[in-house]
Protein backbone atom coordinates (compact mmCIF):
# COMPACT_ATOMS: atom_id res chain seq x y z
CA UNK A 1 0.00 0.00 0.00
CA UNK A 2 1.42 3.37 -1.08
CA UNK A 3 0.48 6.70 0.42
CA UNK A 4 0.41 9.73 -1.88
CA UNK A 5 0.05 13.20 -0.33
CA UNK A 6 -1.21 16.14 -2.41
CA UNK A 7 0.03 19.53 -1.23
CA UNK A 8 0.72 22.92 -2.79
CA UNK A 9 2.44 25.47 -0.61
CA UNK A 10 0.27 28.26 -1.89
CA UNK A 11 -3.42 27.84 -1.14
CA UNK A 12 -6.16 27.64 -3.75
CA UNK A 13 -4.12 26.08 -6.54
CA UNK A 14 -6.57 23.22 -7.04
CA UNK A 15 -5.39 20.50 -4.63
CA UNK A 16 -8.87 19.39 -3.64
CA UNK A 17 -10.33 19.35 -7.17
CA UNK A 18 -7.38 17.24 -8.32
CA UNK A 19 -7.43 14.93 -5.29
CA UNK A 20 -11.15 14.29 -5.81
CA UNK A 21 -10.47 13.38 -9.45
CA UNK A 22 -7.65 11.04 -8.40
CA UNK A 23 -10.02 9.37 -5.94
CA UNK A 24 -12.48 8.76 -8.77
CA UNK A 25 -9.85 7.58 -11.27
CA UNK A 26 -8.11 5.30 -8.82
CA UNK A 27 -9.44 1.82 -8.32
CA UNK A 28 -9.16 0.43 -4.85
CA UNK A 29 -7.89 3.30 -2.74
CA UNK A 30 -8.75 5.09 0.48
CA UNK A 31 -8.93 8.87 0.39
CA UNK A 32 -8.10 11.05 3.40
CA UNK A 33 -8.83 14.78 3.79
CA UNK A 34 -6.02 16.19 5.93
CA UNK A 35 -6.79 19.86 5.32
CA UNK A 36 -8.59 19.66 8.64
CA UNK A 37 -9.19 23.35 9.22
CA UNK A 38 -10.78 23.93 5.82
CA UNK A 39 -11.85 20.44 4.72
CA UNK A 40 -13.70 20.64 1.41
CA UNK A 41 -13.29 17.23 -0.20
CA UNK A 42 -16.68 16.07 1.11
CA UNK A 43 -18.36 18.72 -1.07
CA UNK A 44 -17.39 16.86 -4.25
CA UNK A 45 -17.14 13.24 -3.09
CA UNK A 46 -20.47 13.23 -1.23
CA UNK A 47 -19.56 10.77 1.51
CA UNK A 48 -22.06 8.88 3.68
CA UNK A 49 -20.79 8.73 7.24
CA UNK A 50 -20.33 5.27 8.76
CA UNK A 51 -18.38 5.91 11.97
CA UNK A 52 -17.20 8.97 13.81
CA UNK A 53 -15.20 9.80 16.90
CA UNK A 54 -14.17 12.70 19.06
CA UNK A 55 -10.70 14.15 18.78
CA UNK A 56 -9.47 14.93 22.27
CA UNK A 57 -6.08 16.51 22.32
CA UNK A 58 -4.24 18.69 24.76
CA UNK A 59 -5.74 20.62 27.59
CA UNK A 60 -6.99 24.09 28.30
CA UNK A 61 -6.90 26.30 31.33
CA UNK A 62 -9.75 28.28 32.79
CA UNK A 63 -10.01 30.41 35.90
CA UNK A 64 -12.53 29.52 38.56
CA UNK A 65 -13.68 33.02 39.29
CA UNK A 66 -14.81 32.41 42.92
CA UNK A 67 -11.38 31.13 43.90
CA UNK A 68 -9.33 33.77 42.04
CA UNK A 69 -7.49 36.19 44.36
CA UNK A 70 -6.67 38.56 41.48
CA UNK A 71 -2.94 38.32 42.27
CA UNK A 72 -2.06 38.39 38.57
CA UNK A 73 0.55 35.64 38.67
CA UNK A 74 -1.07 33.84 35.73
CA UNK A 75 -1.07 37.09 33.77
CA UNK A 76 2.68 37.51 34.26
CA UNK A 77 3.56 33.87 33.61
CA UNK A 78 1.54 33.33 30.43
CA UNK A 79 3.75 33.57 27.35
CA UNK A 80 0.80 33.57 24.96
CA UNK A 81 -1.06 36.71 26.11
CA UNK A 82 -4.01 34.48 26.87
CA UNK A 83 -4.74 35.99 30.30
CA UNK A 84 -6.39 39.36 30.64
CA UNK A 85 -7.80 41.43 33.48
CA UNK A 86 -11.52 42.02 33.45
CA UNK A 87 -12.18 45.55 34.73
CA UNK A 88 -15.82 44.78 35.40
CA UNK A 89 -15.32 41.85 37.77
CA UNK A 90 -11.80 42.67 38.98
CA UNK A 91 -10.74 39.11 38.11
CA UNK A 92 -8.47 37.55 35.53
CA UNK A 93 -9.87 35.56 32.60
CA UNK A 94 -8.29 33.19 30.06
CA UNK A 95 -9.07 33.52 26.37
CA UNK A 96 -9.90 30.10 24.95
CA UNK A 97 -8.54 30.67 21.48
CA UNK A 98 -5.24 32.12 22.78
CA UNK A 99 -4.51 29.42 25.40
CA UNK A 100 -1.99 26.91 24.04
CA UNK A 101 -2.55 24.47 26.90
CA UNK A 102 0.91 24.57 28.50
CA UNK A 103 -0.41 24.38 32.07
CA UNK A 104 1.99 26.91 33.58
CA UNK A 105 -0.76 29.13 35.01
CA UNK A 106 -2.59 26.17 36.57
CA UNK A 107 0.58 24.76 38.13
CA UNK A 108 1.70 28.03 39.69
CA UNK A 109 -1.58 29.66 40.73
CA UNK A 110 -1.20 30.19 44.51
CA UNK A 111 -4.96 29.87 45.04
CA UNK A 112 -5.42 26.70 42.99
CA UNK A 113 -8.01 28.66 41.07
CA UNK A 114 -7.19 27.43 37.58
CA UNK A 115 -8.64 24.24 36.17
CA UNK A 116 -6.68 22.41 33.49
CA UNK A 117 -8.91 20.00 31.62
CA UNK A 118 -8.90 17.97 28.44
CA UNK A 119 -9.97 19.80 25.37
CA UNK A 120 -12.17 18.44 22.63
CA UNK A 121 -10.55 19.73 19.47
CA UNK A 122 -12.68 18.19 16.77
CA UNK A 123 -14.24 15.09 15.23
CA UNK A 124 -13.15 12.48 12.72
CA UNK A 125 -15.28 10.42 10.34
CA UNK A 126 -15.03 7.25 8.30
CA UNK A 127 -17.38 7.48 5.34
CA UNK A 128 -18.29 5.68 2.15
CA UNK A 129 -18.34 7.36 -1.23
CA UNK A 130 -19.24 5.78 -4.55
CA UNK A 131 -15.49 5.47 -5.15
CA UNK A 132 -14.43 3.90 -1.89
CA UNK A 133 -13.71 4.77 1.69
CA UNK A 134 -13.01 8.32 2.81
CA UNK A 135 -11.55 9.43 6.14
CA UNK A 136 -12.03 13.06 7.09
CA UNK A 137 -12.24 15.33 10.09
CA UNK A 138 -13.38 18.67 11.36
CA UNK A 139 -11.22 20.79 13.61
CA UNK A 140 -13.28 22.74 16.12
CA UNK A 141 -13.43 26.49 15.62
CA UNK A 142 -10.32 28.05 17.08
CA UNK A 143 -8.91 24.72 18.25
CA UNK A 144 -5.26 23.81 18.60
CA UNK A 145 -3.43 20.70 17.49
CA UNK A 146 -4.36 20.50 13.82
CA UNK A 147 -1.11 18.56 13.25
CA UNK A 148 -2.20 15.84 15.65
CA UNK A 149 -5.60 15.58 14.00
CA UNK A 150 -3.85 15.19 10.63
CA UNK A 151 -1.76 12.33 12.05
CA UNK A 152 -4.90 10.71 13.45
CA UNK A 153 -6.75 10.94 10.11
CA UNK A 154 -3.77 9.36 8.34
CA UNK A 155 -3.55 6.59 10.92
CA UNK A 156 -7.25 5.74 10.55
CA UNK A 157 -6.92 5.85 6.74
CA UNK A 158 -4.02 3.38 6.90
CA UNK A 159 -6.02 1.04 9.14
CA UNK A 160 -8.96 1.18 6.72
CA UNK A 161 -6.58 0.65 3.82
CA UNK A 162 -5.14 -2.49 5.43
CA UNK A 163 -8.63 -3.87 6.15
CA UNK A 164 -9.72 -3.32 2.56
CA UNK A 165 -6.40 -4.38 1.03
CA UNK A 166 -6.29 -1.01 -0.73
CA UNK A 167 -3.47 -0.27 -3.17
CA UNK A 168 -3.21 3.39 -2.35
CA UNK A 169 -4.05 6.06 0.16
CA UNK A 170 -4.60 9.45 -1.42
CA UNK A 171 -4.24 12.34 1.00
CA UNK A 172 -5.58 15.85 0.39
CA UNK A 173 -3.09 17.96 2.31
CA UNK A 174 -3.24 21.49 3.76
CA UNK A 175 -1.60 24.59 2.28
CA UNK A 176 1.62 26.06 3.66
CA UNK A 177 4.74 24.33 4.97
CA UNK A 178 4.08 24.35 8.73
CA UNK A 179 2.81 21.97 11.37
CA UNK A 180 -0.16 20.31 9.55
CA UNK A 181 1.85 19.97 6.32
CA UNK A 182 4.75 18.33 8.12
CA UNK A 183 2.25 16.02 9.83
CA UNK A 184 0.75 15.18 6.41
CA UNK A 185 3.97 14.25 4.62
CA UNK A 186 6.06 12.58 7.36
CA UNK A 187 6.35 8.88 6.66
CA UNK A 188 4.35 8.94 3.41
CA UNK A 189 5.61 7.35 0.18
CA UNK A 190 5.34 10.23 -2.27
CA UNK A 191 4.31 13.88 -2.39
CA UNK A 192 2.49 15.51 -5.28
CA UNK A 193 2.57 19.32 -5.46
CA UNK A 194 -0.05 21.29 -7.36
CA UNK A 195 1.14 24.74 -8.26
CA UNK A 196 0.09 27.64 -10.46
CA UNK A 197 2.13 29.71 -12.90
CA UNK A 198 2.73 32.86 -10.89
CA UNK A 199 5.67 34.33 -8.99
CA UNK A 200 3.86 33.33 -5.79
CA UNK A 201 3.14 29.80 -6.99
CA UNK A 202 6.74 29.27 -8.11
CA UNK A 203 8.18 30.68 -4.89
CA UNK A 204 5.89 28.48 -2.81
CA UNK A 205 6.79 25.38 -4.85
CA UNK A 206 10.45 26.10 -4.18
CA UNK A 207 9.74 26.13 -0.45
CA UNK A 208 7.65 22.96 -0.69
CA UNK A 209 10.42 21.19 -2.58
CA UNK A 210 12.90 22.16 0.13
CA UNK A 211 10.56 20.86 2.82
CA UNK A 212 9.97 17.57 1.01
CA UNK A 213 13.73 17.25 0.47
CA UNK A 214 14.11 17.67 4.22
CA UNK A 215 12.09 14.46 4.66
CA UNK A 216 13.81 12.69 1.81
CA UNK A 217 10.61 11.93 -0.09
CA UNK A 218 10.09 11.72 -3.84
CA UNK A 219 8.33 14.82 -5.17
CA UNK A 220 6.01 15.00 -8.18
CA UNK A 221 4.45 18.20 -9.51
CA UNK A 222 1.97 19.67 -11.95
CA UNK A 223 1.00 23.21 -12.94
CA UNK A 224 -2.68 24.11 -12.81
CA UNK A 225 -4.08 26.85 -15.11
CA UNK A 226 -0.74 26.75 -16.94
CA UNK A 227 -1.89 28.91 -19.86
CA UNK A 228 -2.47 31.89 -17.53
CA UNK A 229 1.28 32.42 -17.79
CA UNK A 230 3.16 30.07 -20.17
CA UNK A 231 6.55 31.71 -19.44
CA UNK A 232 6.39 31.03 -15.71
CA UNK A 233 5.07 27.52 -16.43
CA UNK A 234 8.22 26.91 -18.45
CA UNK A 235 10.35 28.25 -15.61
CA UNK A 236 8.61 25.89 -13.19
CA UNK A 237 9.23 22.95 -15.54
CA UNK A 238 12.91 23.87 -15.71
CA UNK A 239 13.05 24.20 -11.94
CA UNK A 240 11.57 20.70 -11.63
CA UNK A 241 14.16 19.22 -13.99
CA UNK A 242 16.94 20.92 -12.06
CA UNK A 243 15.69 19.69 -8.68
CA UNK A 244 14.85 16.15 -9.77
CA UNK A 245 11.11 16.73 -9.33
CA UNK A 246 9.09 14.53 -11.65
CA UNK A 247 6.91 16.87 -13.72
CA UNK A 248 3.62 15.08 -14.43
CA UNK A 249 1.80 17.58 -16.61
CA UNK A 250 0.00 20.89 -16.93
CA UNK A 251 -3.70 21.55 -16.66
CA UNK A 252 -5.24 24.34 -18.74
CA UNK A 253 -7.45 27.09 -17.34
CA UNK A 254 -10.90 25.61 -17.76
CA UNK A 255 -14.20 26.93 -16.43
CA UNK A 256 -15.47 23.34 -16.22
CA UNK A 257 -13.38 22.92 -13.05
CA UNK A 258 -15.56 25.46 -11.24
CA UNK A 259 -18.73 24.16 -12.89
CA UNK A 260 -17.99 20.63 -11.70
CA UNK A 261 -17.53 21.88 -8.13
CA UNK A 262 -20.81 23.79 -8.26
CA UNK A 263 -22.52 20.57 -9.37
CA UNK A 264 -20.88 18.75 -6.46
CA UNK A 265 -18.81 16.53 -8.74
CA UNK A 266 -15.15 15.91 -9.37
CA UNK A 267 -13.68 17.35 -12.57
CA UNK A 268 -13.30 13.95 -14.27
CA UNK A 269 -16.91 12.96 -13.57
CA UNK A 270 -18.41 16.21 -14.81
CA UNK A 271 -17.45 16.39 -18.45
CA UNK A 272 -14.93 15.40 -21.08
CA UNK A 273 -13.27 18.78 -20.53
CA UNK A 274 -9.66 19.66 -21.42
CA UNK A 275 -8.86 19.88 -17.69
CA UNK A 276 -10.39 16.44 -17.06
CA UNK A 277 -8.34 14.87 -19.87
CA UNK A 278 -5.10 16.34 -18.52
CA UNK A 279 -5.87 15.26 -14.94
CA UNK A 280 -6.41 11.69 -16.18
CA UNK A 281 -3.10 11.82 -18.01
CA UNK A 282 -1.32 13.12 -14.90
CA UNK A 283 -2.85 10.34 -12.82
CA UNK A 284 -1.55 7.80 -15.33
CA UNK A 285 1.93 9.31 -15.14
CA UNK A 286 1.86 9.28 -11.35
CA UNK A 287 0.68 5.67 -11.07
CA UNK A 288 3.38 4.58 -13.48
CA UNK A 289 6.01 6.10 -11.21
CA UNK A 290 4.66 5.28 -7.77
CA UNK A 291 3.53 1.68 -8.19
CA UNK B 1 -6.87 51.13 12.69
CA UNK B 2 -5.86 47.54 11.99
CA UNK B 3 -7.60 45.58 9.24
CA UNK B 4 -6.86 41.87 8.94
CA UNK B 5 -7.40 40.25 5.54
CA UNK B 6 -8.15 36.56 6.01
CA UNK B 7 -10.02 33.82 4.19
CA UNK B 8 -10.34 30.26 5.42
CA UNK B 9 -9.80 28.92 1.91
CA UNK B 10 -6.41 29.55 0.36
CA UNK B 11 -5.86 31.31 -2.94
CA UNK B 12 -9.00 33.46 -2.84
CA UNK B 13 -7.14 36.76 -3.16
CA UNK B 14 -6.12 37.80 0.37
CA UNK B 15 -2.75 39.14 -0.75
CA UNK B 16 -4.35 40.88 -3.76
CA UNK B 17 -6.73 42.73 -1.46
CA UNK B 18 -4.19 43.48 1.29
CA UNK B 19 -1.73 44.97 -1.20
CA UNK B 20 -4.46 46.94 -3.01
CA UNK B 21 -5.66 48.42 0.29
CA UNK B 22 -2.28 49.88 1.26
CA UNK B 23 -1.38 50.98 -2.29
CA UNK B 24 -4.69 52.84 -2.58
CA UNK B 25 -4.46 54.55 0.78
CA UNK B 26 -3.27 58.15 0.55
CA UNK B 27 -1.57 58.41 3.90
CA UNK B 28 1.14 56.39 5.63
CA UNK B 29 0.31 52.76 6.21
CA UNK B 30 1.82 49.50 7.35
CA UNK B 31 1.46 46.15 5.60
CA UNK B 32 2.29 43.06 7.64
CA UNK B 33 2.68 39.78 5.77
CA UNK B 34 1.71 37.26 8.44
CA UNK B 35 1.34 34.37 5.99
CA UNK B 36 4.77 33.33 7.20
CA UNK B 37 4.65 29.81 5.72
CA UNK B 38 4.29 31.24 2.23
CA UNK B 39 4.79 35.03 2.29
CA UNK B 40 4.00 36.54 -1.12
CA UNK B 41 2.93 40.16 -0.58
CA UNK B 42 6.52 41.33 -1.19
CA UNK B 43 6.25 40.38 -4.87
CA UNK B 44 3.71 43.14 -5.40
CA UNK B 45 5.42 46.04 -3.64
CA UNK B 46 8.36 47.75 -5.22
CA UNK B 47 9.94 48.37 -1.86
CA UNK B 48 13.44 49.07 -0.62
CA UNK B 49 14.76 46.65 1.92
CA UNK B 50 15.66 48.13 5.32
CA UNK B 51 16.77 45.18 7.36
CA UNK B 52 16.59 41.43 7.70
CA UNK B 53 16.86 39.74 11.08
CA UNK B 54 16.73 36.18 12.28
CA UNK B 55 13.94 35.38 14.69
CA UNK B 56 14.34 32.80 17.41
CA UNK B 57 12.29 31.41 20.26
CA UNK B 58 13.72 30.32 23.61
CA UNK B 59 13.96 26.55 24.12
CA UNK B 60 15.30 24.58 27.09
CA UNK B 61 18.80 23.23 27.39
CA UNK B 62 19.63 21.01 30.36
CA UNK B 63 22.66 21.69 32.52
CA UNK B 64 23.80 18.08 33.02
CA UNK B 65 25.96 19.05 36.01
CA UNK B 66 22.90 20.25 37.94
CA UNK B 67 20.25 17.82 36.61
CA UNK B 68 19.45 14.93 38.96
CA UNK B 69 17.18 13.21 36.42
CA UNK B 70 14.02 13.62 38.51
CA UNK B 71 12.06 13.96 35.25
CA UNK B 72 9.66 16.62 36.50
CA UNK B 73 10.32 18.80 33.45
CA UNK B 74 9.36 15.95 31.13
CA UNK B 75 6.22 15.19 33.18
CA UNK B 76 5.23 18.83 33.14
CA UNK B 77 5.71 19.51 29.43
CA UNK B 78 2.34 19.41 27.68
CA UNK B 79 3.96 19.21 24.27
CA UNK B 80 6.27 16.21 24.76
CA UNK B 81 9.28 18.39 24.06
CA UNK B 82 11.24 16.81 26.92
CA UNK B 83 11.77 13.13 27.71
CA UNK B 84 13.73 11.27 30.33
CA UNK B 85 15.76 8.65 28.49
CA UNK B 86 18.06 6.60 30.70
CA UNK B 87 20.69 8.91 32.09
CA UNK B 88 19.70 11.92 30.07
CA UNK B 89 16.90 14.41 29.44
CA UNK B 90 16.24 14.68 25.71
CA UNK B 91 15.02 18.00 24.31
CA UNK B 92 12.94 18.06 21.12
CA UNK B 93 13.38 21.71 20.28
CA UNK B 94 10.81 21.92 17.51
CA UNK B 95 8.02 20.61 19.72
CA UNK B 96 8.65 23.29 22.36
CA UNK B 97 6.09 26.10 22.67
CA UNK B 98 8.44 28.22 24.83
CA UNK B 99 6.00 28.36 27.75
CA UNK B 100 8.82 28.37 30.29
CA UNK B 101 7.17 25.69 32.43
CA UNK B 102 10.15 23.32 32.54
CA UNK B 103 12.48 25.92 33.94
CA UNK B 104 9.90 27.04 36.52
CA UNK B 105 9.23 23.49 37.70
CA UNK B 106 12.85 22.25 37.89
CA UNK B 107 13.86 21.92 41.58
CA UNK B 108 17.55 21.92 40.62
CA UNK B 109 17.55 25.05 38.51
CA UNK B 110 19.04 22.93 35.76
CA UNK B 111 16.96 24.19 32.85
CA UNK B 112 18.65 26.97 30.92
CA UNK B 113 17.48 28.66 27.75
CA UNK B 114 18.95 28.74 24.29
CA UNK B 115 17.75 30.10 20.98
CA UNK B 116 15.98 28.11 18.32
CA UNK B 117 15.92 30.10 15.08
CA UNK B 118 12.54 29.54 13.46
CA UNK B 119 12.48 32.25 10.83
CA UNK B 120 13.34 35.66 9.59
CA UNK B 121 11.79 39.10 9.77
CA UNK B 122 12.27 41.42 6.87
CA UNK B 123 11.26 45.07 6.84
CA UNK B 124 11.13 47.31 3.81
CA UNK B 125 9.81 50.67 2.75
CA UNK B 126 8.22 52.08 -0.36
CA UNK B 127 6.74 55.52 -0.69
CA UNK B 128 4.11 55.70 2.03
CA UNK B 129 4.16 52.01 2.94
CA UNK B 130 6.14 50.35 5.68
CA UNK B 131 6.24 46.64 4.94
CA UNK B 132 7.19 43.79 7.26
CA UNK B 133 7.17 40.11 6.37
CA UNK B 134 7.92 37.02 8.39
CA UNK B 135 9.34 33.93 6.71
CA UNK B 136 9.18 30.61 8.54
CA UNK B 137 12.29 28.50 8.20
CA UNK B 138 11.74 25.32 6.19
CA UNK B 139 11.12 22.34 8.45
CA UNK B 140 9.92 24.43 11.41
CA UNK B 141 6.38 23.60 12.43
CA UNK B 142 5.35 26.45 14.65
CA UNK B 143 4.41 29.73 13.03
CA UNK B 144 2.43 31.60 15.79
CA UNK B 145 5.48 33.05 17.64
CA UNK B 146 6.80 34.48 14.36
CA UNK B 147 3.37 35.88 13.49
CA UNK B 148 3.16 37.53 16.93
CA UNK B 149 6.56 39.13 16.34
CA UNK B 150 5.62 40.52 12.90
CA UNK B 151 2.48 42.03 14.43
CA UNK B 152 4.56 44.07 16.88
CA UNK B 153 5.50 46.31 13.96
CA UNK B 154 1.92 47.31 13.37
CA UNK B 155 1.32 50.00 15.92
CA UNK B 156 0.59 53.67 15.65
CA UNK B 157 -0.15 54.19 11.96
CA UNK B 158 -3.39 55.42 10.43
CA UNK B 159 -3.83 52.10 8.72
CA UNK B 160 -2.23 48.73 9.38
CA UNK B 161 -3.20 45.88 7.06
CA UNK B 162 -2.46 42.27 7.98
CA UNK B 163 -2.16 39.67 5.23
CA UNK B 164 -3.20 36.53 7.16
CA UNK B 165 -2.44 32.84 6.54
CA UNK B 166 -5.25 30.66 5.17
CA UNK B 167 -7.22 28.28 7.36
CA UNK B 168 -9.04 28.72 10.64
CA UNK B 169 -6.63 27.34 13.21
CA UNK B 170 -3.83 28.78 15.37
CA UNK B 171 -1.85 30.66 12.67
CA UNK B 172 -4.95 32.42 11.33
CA UNK B 173 -6.24 33.20 14.82
CA UNK B 174 -2.87 34.56 15.91
CA UNK B 175 -2.76 36.83 12.86
CA UNK B 176 -6.33 38.09 13.26
CA UNK B 177 -6.31 38.63 17.05
CA UNK B 178 -6.43 42.27 18.10
CA UNK B 179 -7.53 43.57 14.67
CA UNK B 180 -10.30 46.17 14.61
CA UNK B 181 -11.93 44.70 11.53
CA UNK B 182 -11.58 41.56 9.45
CA UNK B 183 -12.06 41.38 5.70
CA UNK B 184 -12.79 37.81 4.61
CA UNK B 185 -12.00 37.23 0.95
CA UNK B 186 -13.80 34.39 -0.76
CA UNK B 187 -14.92 33.16 -4.18
CA UNK B 188 -18.32 32.09 -5.50
CA UNK B 189 -17.89 28.31 -5.26
CA UNK B 190 -19.05 25.64 -2.79
CA UNK B 191 -15.49 25.47 -1.35
CA UNK B 192 -15.46 29.25 -1.01
CA UNK B 193 -18.79 29.23 0.79
CA UNK B 194 -17.89 26.42 3.17
CA UNK B 195 -14.53 27.87 4.17
CA UNK B 196 -16.09 31.34 4.53
CA UNK B 197 -18.66 29.92 6.93
CA UNK B 198 -15.87 28.48 9.11
CA UNK B 199 -13.78 31.66 8.99
CA UNK B 200 -16.81 33.83 9.77
CA UNK B 201 -17.62 31.65 12.76
CA UNK B 202 -14.02 31.92 14.02
CA UNK B 203 -13.97 35.71 13.64
CA UNK B 204 -17.39 36.08 15.29
CA UNK B 205 -16.18 34.00 18.22
CA UNK B 206 -13.31 36.48 18.57
CA UNK B 207 -15.92 39.28 18.58
CA UNK B 208 -14.36 41.26 15.74
CA UNK B 209 -16.58 42.95 13.13
CA UNK B 210 -16.21 41.54 9.63
CA UNK B 211 -17.13 42.05 6.00
CA UNK B 212 -16.75 39.92 2.88
CA UNK B 213 -15.07 40.58 -0.44
CA UNK B 214 -16.38 38.25 -3.12
CA UNK B 215 -13.57 37.75 -5.63
CA UNK B 216 -13.77 36.21 -9.13
CA UNK B 217 -17.45 37.06 -9.22
CA UNK B 218 -19.54 35.64 -12.06
CA UNK B 219 -19.55 31.84 -11.74
CA UNK B 220 -23.31 31.86 -11.34
CA UNK B 221 -23.12 30.21 -7.91
CA UNK B 222 -25.22 32.11 -5.40
CA UNK B 223 -24.28 30.21 -2.21
CA UNK B 224 -21.93 32.84 -0.83
CA UNK B 225 -24.48 35.64 -1.20
CA UNK B 226 -27.18 33.48 0.37
CA UNK B 227 -24.92 32.65 3.28
CA UNK B 228 -24.02 36.30 3.86
CA UNK B 229 -27.64 37.39 3.71
CA UNK B 230 -28.72 34.72 6.15
CA UNK B 231 -25.98 35.67 8.60
CA UNK B 232 -26.34 39.42 8.17
CA UNK B 233 -22.78 39.76 6.89
CA UNK B 234 -22.17 42.62 4.50
CA UNK B 235 -20.51 41.96 1.14
CA UNK B 236 -18.35 45.08 0.92
CA UNK B 237 -17.04 44.49 -2.59
CA UNK B 238 -17.44 42.17 -5.56
CA UNK B 239 -14.50 41.79 -7.94
CA UNK B 240 -15.43 40.33 -11.34
CA UNK B 241 -13.71 37.22 -12.65
CA UNK B 242 -11.21 38.46 -15.23
CA UNK B 243 -8.33 36.43 -16.61
CA UNK B 244 -6.42 39.69 -17.15
CA UNK B 245 -6.23 40.15 -13.36
CA UNK B 246 -4.85 36.62 -12.94
CA UNK B 247 -2.28 37.20 -15.67
CA UNK B 248 -1.14 40.52 -14.19
CA UNK B 249 -0.90 39.00 -10.71
CA UNK B 250 1.08 36.05 -11.99
CA UNK B 251 3.94 38.38 -12.96
CA UNK B 252 3.86 40.56 -9.88
CA UNK B 253 1.55 43.32 -11.08
CA UNK B 254 -1.29 44.40 -8.84
CA UNK B 255 -5.00 44.59 -9.46
CA UNK B 256 -4.62 48.41 -9.53
CA UNK B 257 -2.42 48.09 -12.63
CA UNK B 258 -5.23 46.36 -14.52
CA UNK B 259 -8.29 47.94 -12.92
CA UNK B 260 -7.40 51.54 -11.93
CA UNK B 261 -10.96 52.05 -10.72
CA UNK B 262 -10.17 49.69 -7.83
CA UNK B 263 -8.21 52.48 -6.11
CA UNK B 264 -11.37 54.43 -5.29
CA UNK B 265 -13.17 51.27 -4.26
CA UNK B 266 -10.38 50.30 -1.85
CA UNK B 267 -10.28 53.83 -0.39
CA UNK B 268 -14.03 53.63 0.00
CA UNK B 269 -13.68 50.38 1.95
CA UNK B 270 -11.13 51.89 4.34
CA UNK B 271 -13.34 54.97 4.89
CA UNK B 272 -16.38 52.84 5.45
CA UNK B 273 -14.64 50.59 7.97
CA UNK B 274 -13.29 53.62 9.82
CA UNK B 275 -16.70 55.27 9.97
CA UNK B 276 -18.33 52.05 11.08
CA UNK B 277 -15.82 51.64 13.89
CA UNK B 278 -16.12 55.17 15.22
CA UNK B 279 -19.92 55.08 15.11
Amino acid sequence: MKELVVISGKGGTGKTSITASFAVLSKNSVVADCDVDAADLFLVLNPKMITSGKFISGKKASIISEKCLSCGKCFYLCKFDAVSYDDLTGKYVICDTACEGCGVCAAFCPAGAISFTERECGEWFISKTSHGTMVHARLKIGAENSGKLVSLVRKIAREEGVKEKAEKIIVDGPPGIGCPVIASVTGSDAVFAVTEPSLSGKHDLERVSELVGHFNLPLFACVNKWDVNPEITLEIEKFCVKKGIFFCGKIPYDKNVTKAQIEGKSVVEYDESPAAREISKIWGNLCGKIL
Amino acid sequence: MTVAVASGKGGTGKTTVAVALVLSYDRNSVLLDCDVEEPNAGFFLRSKSIKKEEFSVPVPVIDAAKCNLCGRCADFCSFNALALAGSKILVFRDLCHSCGGCSLICPQNAVMEEKNIIGEIHSAESDKIFFVEGTLKIGKAMSPPLIREVKKYGKGENLTVIDCPPGNSCPMITAVRGADYVVLVTEPTPFGRHDLSLAAETVSEMKIPLGVILNRYGSGYKGVEEFCEKRGIEIILKIDEDIKIAQAQSEGKTILDVCPEMKDKMCGIVDKIQKGLTK
